[in-house]
């Protein structure tokens, strides 16, 4: 199952991937609604913030922070948990096995291919909402915009690949969507969905500063809004990459040890 | 060639009781049983060859099929499948076999087929040649028609099986595992698909294991049979001579003008229908030549048919004596 036949049937994949994201555009469209809490946050914090600053985040501050994360979550989410665990739960993963292709191939080009329907049906909007009420602070220099742009595939990744970790977990456990919960429950608060991580109380910031949750979500954030100079960015990168390389080895090592249990367990 | 040499396979089964007490239970203690879904069989097929894999429910039958392609690994025993170890799963091995399962499918639910197909021949680096050309006899042995342009959600049962089997065989396997690849299907459509898989297999010397719970399916195909039940090789041979060697008599079945005496017909065989207009009787295969001529010269015969006695009930009966000498319950 080599890498160069991955190679070769990628375009494929992704083309098949994305008339996948077509055909399920209404579930699609739900889906894109679940991932608009950073409007409803935006709303609550600008009304905090209106008079006075809250914890030096001025109103503006909030709008530019929730439309870029909502922008960066829309690039950077997926649902391979969902993808994967099904496929163990109901045993099509079978099909998938037969195939002389790695199946995390196949699951990220599915998985990719919906970020270009995503960034056409939600992204304009945002996008033109943030450089109309925040164009101030959005990065210019374009070693600072290549970083972030390499920060939201580094974010991509990570989270694709957490996500493959997390449904992998299905191999050993029935309810896996119980894992699920408590991810999107830790994520929430620690990638800065929720909040800015600058407002957590401080040790649960100091978690996350350290935690991947932030890779995924606030480091892209903060980058195109200038939050960090050339260096500070580049060091964030480097972390960042390092834990999509980390993570990449833990999913790895479950998705094998789930197939070993399968192929003696069956399905 | 497909080699299986005392293959075993063992699942560890959780067992409760139904009930909330024993849900609670369950929690702190968990009781389990072994199961041996496949217990030390053996067999050897040649290229080519068409073989029937029967069994009642919960024999081993799908088991080895999936131990056969890769999907599960043997508890003990050895398998090889046209020279490859199928627990490697290697591409090559990938690339010259296929599974297809009656109850699970390939074809993507909301897309037409034909992305299916474009998927597998990039993932299976189909050269462009041999895609077409391959698409074109599978189009013309499936009568696939406009069925690769449908969304896959609006196909019949019959006509997603087809696309199926177009999915599975787009690589030119040249070892087919098929599980019940008939099932729910009409009897045109059953007669399609078994037309299908005996071209395809003398077209390309194809080896193929086929189970199925129509017994037609496998009388019109396959000269050889492996039955197994409860995980253990019952019979492995040709299948009339199980058809004879379970049911050693042939029916004789006559449609009179007039009635006739139960004596007068017993004289020719065991009585087994006996309406007016119509009788049916079994008959040795010694005696069946002299046991035809004298109802014809002595009956009001206005038509007659010699038939073996089913598939279905030499199965039965092969499977009674097989539990009867080990003593288990049918």
């Amino acid at each position: 199952m080599s890498v160069g036949r991955a190679a070769r049937a990628m375009p494929t994949l992704l083309r098949v991937g994305m008339a996948e994201a077509i055909a399920y555009r209404a579930e699609f469209i739900v889906w894109m609604l679940t991932s608009t809490l950073p409007l409803v946050m935006l709303g609550l914090w600008t009304s905090v913030a209106d008079e006075a600053p809250f914890a030096s985040y001025r109103a503006a501050d909030f709008v530019a922070y929730y439309l870029a994360t909502l922008i960066v979550r829309n690039l950077c989410g997926n649902w391979a948990f969902w993808h994967i665990s099904e496929e163990i739960r109901q045993g099509t993963l079978s099909m998938r096995l037969l195939r002389p292709i790695h199946p995390f191939y196949a699951y990220a080009a599915t998985h990719l291919a919906s970020v270009p329907l995503r960034g056409l049906v939600a992204l304009p909007f945002a996008a033109i909402l943030l450089y109309s009420s925040a164009s101030d602070q959005l990065i210019t220099d374009p070693a600072l915009i290549g970083i972030f742009v390499l920060s939201v595939a580094g974010a991509w990744t990570l989270t694709f690949l957490t996500l493959v970790t997390v449904g992998s977990l299905a191999f050993f456990i029935e309810k896996s969507m119980a894992l699920f919960d408590v991810y999107i429950g830790v994520f929430a608060v620690m990638s800065g969905y929720l909040v800015p991580l600058p407002l957590l109380p401080h040790w649960v910031g100091q978690v996350a500063d350290v935690a991947p949750f932030r890779f995924m979500l606030s480091f892209p954030v903060e980058t195109l809004l200038g939050m960090h100079s050339r260096t500070g960015a580049l060091e964030m990168l480097a972390a960042q990459w390092a834990y999509v390389g980390a993570v990449a080895v833990v999913a790895l090592l479950v998705w094998r040890s789930g197939v070993r249990r399968y192929e003696a367990y069956g399905q | 060639m497909i080699e299986v040499r005392d293959l075993h396979k063992h699942f560890k089964v959780q067992r409760r009781a139904a009930g909330l007490g024993a849900a609670l239970r369950s929690v702190f203690h968990r009781d389990y049983e072994i199961v041996r879904a496949v217990d030390g069989v053996s067999f050897r097929i040649e290229r080519g060859e068409r073989v029937g894999f029967l069994g009642p429910n919960g024999a081993g039958k799908t088991t080895t099929l999936k131990v056969l392609s890769g999907l599960l690994h043997p508890t003990s025993g050895s398998v090889e499948v046209g020279g490859f170890d199928p627990r490697r799963r290697e591409s090559a091995f990938l690339s010259s076999i296929t599974l297809v399962m009656g109850q699970k499918q390939q074809l993507l639910w909301d897309l037409p087929p034909a992305e299916t197909y474009a998927l597998n021949r990039a993932v299976f680096q189909v050269p462009d040649a041999q895609y077409r050309e391959t698409m074109a006899e599978l189009s013309e042995l499936l009568d696939l028609g406009e069925l690769a342009t449908k969304p896959t959600r609006q196909l019949s049962l019959g006509e997603r099986m087809k696309c199926e089997l177009a999915a599975a065989l787009l690589h030119r396997p040249t070892t087919l595992f098929l599980d019940e690849p008939t099932i729910g299907l009409d009897v045109s459509m059953q007669v399609a698909i078994r037309d299908f898989i005996r071209a395809y297999n003398e077209r390309y010397q194809a080896t193929v294991l086929l189970t199925s719970h129509y017994m037609e399916d496998v009388a019109a195909l396959c000269q050889r049979v492996i039955v197994i039940d409860h995980g253990r090789l019952v019979y492995d041979g040709d299948l009339r001579a199980l058809v004879t060697k379970m049911h050693p008599r042939k029916r004789v079945s006559f449609t009179l003008t007039a009635p006739v005496d139960r004596d007068q017909l017993e004289r020719l065989g065991t009585v087994v229908e006996h309406e007016e207009g119509h009788v049916a009787l079994d008959v040795d295969h010694a005696e069946l030549r002299d046991a035809v001529s004298h109802a014809l010269a002595e009956l009001p015969v206005a038509d007659l048919s010699v038939e073996d006695p089913p598939l279905e009930s030499a199965m039965r009966q092969l499977i009674a004596n097989h539990r009867a000498e080990r003593g288990e319950s049918a």
